[in-house]
Parts: structure tokens; C-alpha cells; sequence
């Protein structure tokens, strides 16, 4: 019985230390492409943070809104969010690699999902820094115009374009994602609908009596004192 | 056309002449009237005679009627006919005399100048833009006193000619806003000799608000453009000097006119206000900091003084140079600033006789090159 016992402890230890020999150079390969990934990593980090300094690109992001949107957030300037988010995808896909090294299979499929989601994120991203630059290019355009045609409140007729640009980058980025797809689309129709229904019995019903007593002033009275007062630039 | 041709006849009897009418496609008979005019018609109540050939032709130019592209058209013709002098007058212009042609082309054709400017008798509040920022900041850049260097009634040599079209206009198919400066600043940065003639009176232009910006693209967006081709040019020449001149070098009127001054102090105070973004992104934060203390002062007390104003443009110009946002909206970030400008101009002259206008000018202008290096300074800390 004794015997049995110990042989079946033996066979037990002999398969653990068969494992373990089996694994560990898996283990070792598995730290050693950790350790090379972080060394690539950083190195792509220091590079791409060159490269965006030269190409100026926090002024770009300053000009677009995208710094104060960071601030905001209290995130680091555009080109350190960028350098790290590289240097983090970048690490975390080496060390996905070196665990499906480990020949695990219940991970193996979900880290060639991470792969196959990289593109994905990209993209997201890149539609939320063109949402961004088009917001701020959209609602500088138009402060600028109501300013100059002296249209009242030109700041929240910027801020509603900038919103309302934003929002739809957000969206689209949700879309790309492939995040709550249906919640996103679902909610951003129910806030678009109802900001756009507000707008209209605010104007129509509640604001009748402003608006017809701004238009009358906007469009008869004061064109024709704009027109009788304004001096000839040229 | 009379007029034209009265002027040609009177003062070009030996030369042969080629009118030229740039259409846009009108329809208001303006190419039959041009197409169909006789020389008889002249002859017959100014008893002259034309010794050569006078052509009239009416084209139709491809693109948007646009005042570039009836320009263009000119240019070309000018070049293809190899024009020795060739002179463009504006459909604004209503009270052209025949007198004109002599006093636009005479210096060009028998004293060998290449490019001849005019100046107008203006109401002293009238062509503020010009006289605030265009003729100072041109004269202190190029050293040379252009009265109005935005022209629109001006002719040129073909030595000019062939010069602007080699360089601005082969090979570029777009339309460039502006070319009336653009032309006068080709004659300036290329060194060409350079005259004025007074033309007379010129017409009040019926303006609204509206036209401030198209007319800051047309001369200050023509204006900050050039500056980068031409700095070499600009960033050596030192102070200004007076162009030979046929008349008056400024004439003034000052009947009353209405002019709403409370609301171009409105319209300054709230711009500066709204485009604190904008503006933040513009001038420098000292510059800023004094245009938004400007606004404290309240309506009685606000002045912006020649040299916050200088800072100001020279600061916009070195912004349009580095591109710190879109150039157009630089150019209409200024809207409301240069109102504010010509506010403090109306208060300051209201009462000024043509003089007082005319010293107040010359201050803005000493200002303006008093401060050059300034721009210089401004523009290669933001390079």
C-alpha cells in the first residue's frame, strides 16, 4: 500500500518536474520578449516624441482645442498622450505575445482578438483627433463670422457647433470601436432629437415674440442704419 | 467710353490705342457699347482727328466675374499686343475725364516711368483702411509714399507688364485676390520708378458692414501675402522716401456725414471679448493684455493709440506668416480691432481740418516705421 502511495507521489513530482522543465524555458522566452518588447516600446516612444516635436505637433493640437480638451482631463500634452498610448500598445502586444507563448489555450484566442482590435483603436482615435481639428476649425469659423456680422451671442453659437461636431466624433468612434453600438446610436439620436426639438419650440413657441422683434430689428431696422452709417474701408 | 476715347484722341493722337473691355458677361449692353463706339462719334463734337488706328474690343473671360480675373485678361492682352503703355480703369469709376489718359499714361509713355498710381480727392473718413493700415504699413515696408497702393484706376509700362505676368501670373491658374495691391507691391519689391497723378474726385462707394472683411482679403490678406516673397526686399530698406507726383499728394473734404460711432465701439468692445481665443492665439499676451485694458476705458475715454495699433497689425502679420491658425481667419480676426481703430480716428478728427487729418496720418505712418523692426523681431521669434 506504501509503495503504491510513494509511487504515485513519485510519478506525481516526476510530472511536476517534467512540467515545470517543459515550461520554464516558455516562461523565460515569455519574460525575455516582455523585457525586448519594453526595450522596443520605449525606443518607439523616444522616437515618435522626437518626431511630433519637430512636426510641431502640440501647437497643431493648441490651434485645434485638443490641449485644453486635455488639460481638461488632466492629461499631459498631446505628443507625451500619443508617445505613451504607442509605447503602451506597443508593450502590451509584446507581452500578449510572449503569453500566447506560454501555450495557454484559453488565452490564446483572446489575445489574436486584441491584434485583430488593434486597427480598430487606431482608427477610433484618428476620427476622434479629425472630429476634434474640424470642431475647432467649424466654431472658430463661425465666432468669427457672427462676431464681424455682429450676431448676438457668438460664443454659444460656437460652442453649439463645436458640441454638436464633437459629439458626432464620439460617436463615430463608439461605431469604430464596435462599443454599445446600439446604446451609442440609440442615445445620440434621443440627445440630437431632443436638443433639435428644444431649439425648435424655444424658437417657435416660447421665443415668438423675440424672434419676430429680433428679425424685425436684424433685417429692417438696422440695415438700414448700417447701410446709411457704415464708412467705405477702401 | 467717351471719355476714353476723348483722352486718347486729345493727348495720343499719333499712337495707336486698343480699348479693351474685360467682360464678366454683362447684360447691360456694356460689350455692344464698347463693340459698336465710333471714333466719328468723338470727332464730331471735339472737331479731332486720329492720325492711327483705334481698336475697340469687347472679350468675355473664362472663370468668375470677378475683378482678378477681368485683370488678368488685361494683363495678357497688354503683353500679347506689347503694349509700351498700357492703363486699367475701374467700372467704379463714374467720373473719369479724358484728362485721365494723360495723366495715367503721359508719365509712362514720354518720361519712361513704369507705374502710375493715382490719388483721389476723398472725404477725410473716407478709405480709412487704406489710410490706417494699407499706405503706412506699405510705405514703412517698401520705402516708398504710395498714397493709395490699393489702385484701381493705375497704369503701367510694358517693361511692368511682361515683369508681373512672368512672375505672378504663368504656370498659376488660380485666382489670387487682391491684385490691384499685388500689382502695386510687384512695382515696389522689383524696383520699378514709380509716379502718382491726381485724378480728381473719387466716388463714394456704397458700403455696409458686410464689406469690411472681403475688403481686409483684398488689401491686408494681398498685403501680409507678399511680405514673405519679398523679405529680403522689405526687411532692408530704411526710411521712406516721396515718389514723383502730377498734383496734390492728398486732398480732403469734410462735409458732415452720419457716421454711427457708438456702434463700431459696440462692435469693437464685444469682438475683442468673443475672440479672446482667437486673439490669444494672435498677439502677444502684452499686446492683448492692452487691447483688453482698451476696453475698460468705456466709450468717452477709449483710444487705441498708434503704437498699440502698429503692435498689433505687425503682430498679425507675423502670425500670418507662421500660418498659427487659417490665414483667412487671422485676416478676419482683425475686423474688429481695426474698428476700434477707426473709432479712436473719428474722435480724434472729428473736428480736424484736412491738415489735422493729413498730420495725424504722417503720425500713424512715422509709427509705423518707427517700429519695423519690431515686425522683424516678431517675425523670427515665431519662425
Amino acid at each position: 500500500m506504501w509503495e503504491m502511495i510513494i509511487d504515485e507521489l513519485t510519478y506525481a513530482l516526476q510530472e511536476l518536474v517534467r512540467s515545470f522543465v517543459h515550461f520554464f524555458p516558455r516562461l523565460l522566452a515569455m519574460l525575455i520578449v516582455a523585457l525586448l518588447g519594453w526595450v522596443i516600446a520605449y525606443a518607439l516612444k523616444v522616437i515618435l516624441r522626437g518626431i511630433l516635436r519637430v512636426a510641431r505637433i502640440d501647437r497643431l493640437s493648441e490651434n485645434a482645442g485638443a490641449t485644453q480638451l486635455l488639460s481638461k482631463a488632466a492629461l499631459p500634452p498631446l505628443t507625451e498622450v500619443l508617445s505613451r498610448f504607442v509605447f503602451w500598445v506597443v508593450w502590451v502586444g509584446f507581452l500578449l505575445l510572449g503569453v500566447n507563448m506560454l501555450g495557454i489555450v484559453a488565452l490564446q484566442e483572446h489575445i489574436s482578438r486584441f491584434f485583430l482590435y488593434l486597427p480598430r483603436l487606431f482608427a477610433a482615435l484618428f476620427i476622434v483627433f479629425l472630429g476634434s481639428l474640424a470642431a475647432s476649425f467649424f466654431s472658430r469659423a463661425a465666432l468669427l463670422a457672427a462676431v464681424n456680422a455682429n450676431f448676438p451671442s457668438p460664443r454659444l453659437l460656437a460652442n453649439s457647433i463645436r458640441t454638436v461636431i464633437l459629439i458626432f466624433a464620439v460617436s463615430m468612434m463608439f461605431e469604430e470601436l464596435g462599443l454599445a453600438e446600439k446604446t451609442i446610436i440609440v442615445a445620440f439620436a434621443i440627445v440630437f432629437g431632443a436638443a433639435m426639438l428644444g431649439i425648435a419650440i424655444a424658437f417657435g413657441l416660447g421665443g415668438r415674440a423675440l424672434a419676430k422683434q429680433y428679425l424685425e430689428k436684424k433685417f429692417i431696422r438696422e440695415k438700414q442704419v448700417e447701410n446709411q452709417d457704415e464708412l467705405s474701408p477702401l | 467710353m467717351q471719355a476714353v476715347r476723348d483722352g486718347l484722341l486729345r493727348h495720343f493722337p499719333r499712337d495707336r490705342a486698343v480699348i479693351i473691355n474685360a467682360d464678366g458677361g454683362s447684360r447691360d449692353g456694356t460689350p455692344e457699347l464698347v463693340t459698336s463706339a465710333s471714333i466719328s462719334d468723338v470727332q464730331s463734337f471735339s472737331n479731332m482727328y486720329a492720325l492711327r488706328t483705334l481698336h475697340c474690343i469687347s472679350t468675355v473671360y473664362s472663370g468668375d466675374p470677378t475683378y482678378e480675373n477681368a485683370l488678368r485678361t488685361i494683363l495678357a492682352a497688354a503683353e500679347l499686343l506689347r503694349a509700351k503703355a498700357c492703363t486699367v480703369i475701374s467700372p467704379d469709376s463714374i467720373n473719369i475725364e479724358p484728362a485721365w489718359m494723360e495723366r495715367l499714361l503721359g508719365p509712362i509713355y514720354r518720361e519712361k516711368f513704369d507705374f502710375v498710381t493715382p490719388v483721389y480727392r476723398r472725404h477725410k473718413f473716407d478709405g480709412l483702411l487704406l489710410r490706417n493700415l494699407v499706405y503706412p504699413m506699405t510705405r514703412a515696408l517698401y520705402g516708398k509714399r504710395i498714397r493709395e497702393p490699393y489702385a484701381v484706376d493705375f497704369a503701367f509700362s510694358g517693361g511692368f507688364c511682361s515683369h508681373f505676368v512672368e512672375q505672378h501670373l504663368r504656370d498659376d491658374e488660380t485666382v489670387w485676390p487682391g491684385t490691384e495691391l499685388g500689382l502695386t507691391i510687384a512695382a515696389l519689391a522689383g524696383g520699378f520708378r514709380l509716379y502718382q497723378s491726381f485724378l480728381g474726385t473719387r466716388p463714394q462707394l456704397t458700403q455696409s458692414a458686410d464689406d469690411l472683411v472681403p475688403a481686409l482679403r483684398q488689401t491686408v490678406g494681398a498685403l501680409f501675402l507678399t511680405l514673405e516673397s519679398n523679405f529680403q526686399r522689405w526687411s532692408e530698406n530704411g526710411d521712406s522716401q516721396a515718389i514723383p507726383s502730377l498734383g496734390p499728394e492728398f486732398e480732403l473734404s469734410g462735409e458732415p456725414i452720419r457716421v454711427n460711432r457708438k456702434r463700431l465701439y459696440q462692435m469693437f468692445s464685444s469682438g475683442v471679448a468673443d475672440l479672446e481665443p482667437v486673439l490669444k492665439s494672435i498677439l502677444s499676451p502684452a499686446t492683448l493684455l492692452e487691447v483688453q485694458g482698451t476696453t475698460k476705458l468705456g466709450e468717452e475715454e477709449f483710444r487705441y493709440t498708434d503704437e498699440l495699433w502698429v503692435r498689433t497689425v505687425y503682430e498679425f502679420a507675423a502670425s500670418f506668416h507662421k500660418s498659427i491658425i487659417n490665414r483667412d481667419h487671422i485676416i478676419q480676426a482683425l475686423a474688429p480691432l481695426y474698428r476700434g481703430k477707426v473709432y479712436t480716428f473719428l474722435i480724434e478728427n472729428r473736428d480736424a481740418s484736412s491738415q489735422e487729418v493729413e498730420a495725424s496720418v504722417e503720425s500713424l505712418c512715422l509709427a509705423f516705421e518707427r517700429l519695423k523692426p519690431y515686425l522683424l523681431a516678431q517675425w523670427n521669434v515665431r519662425e
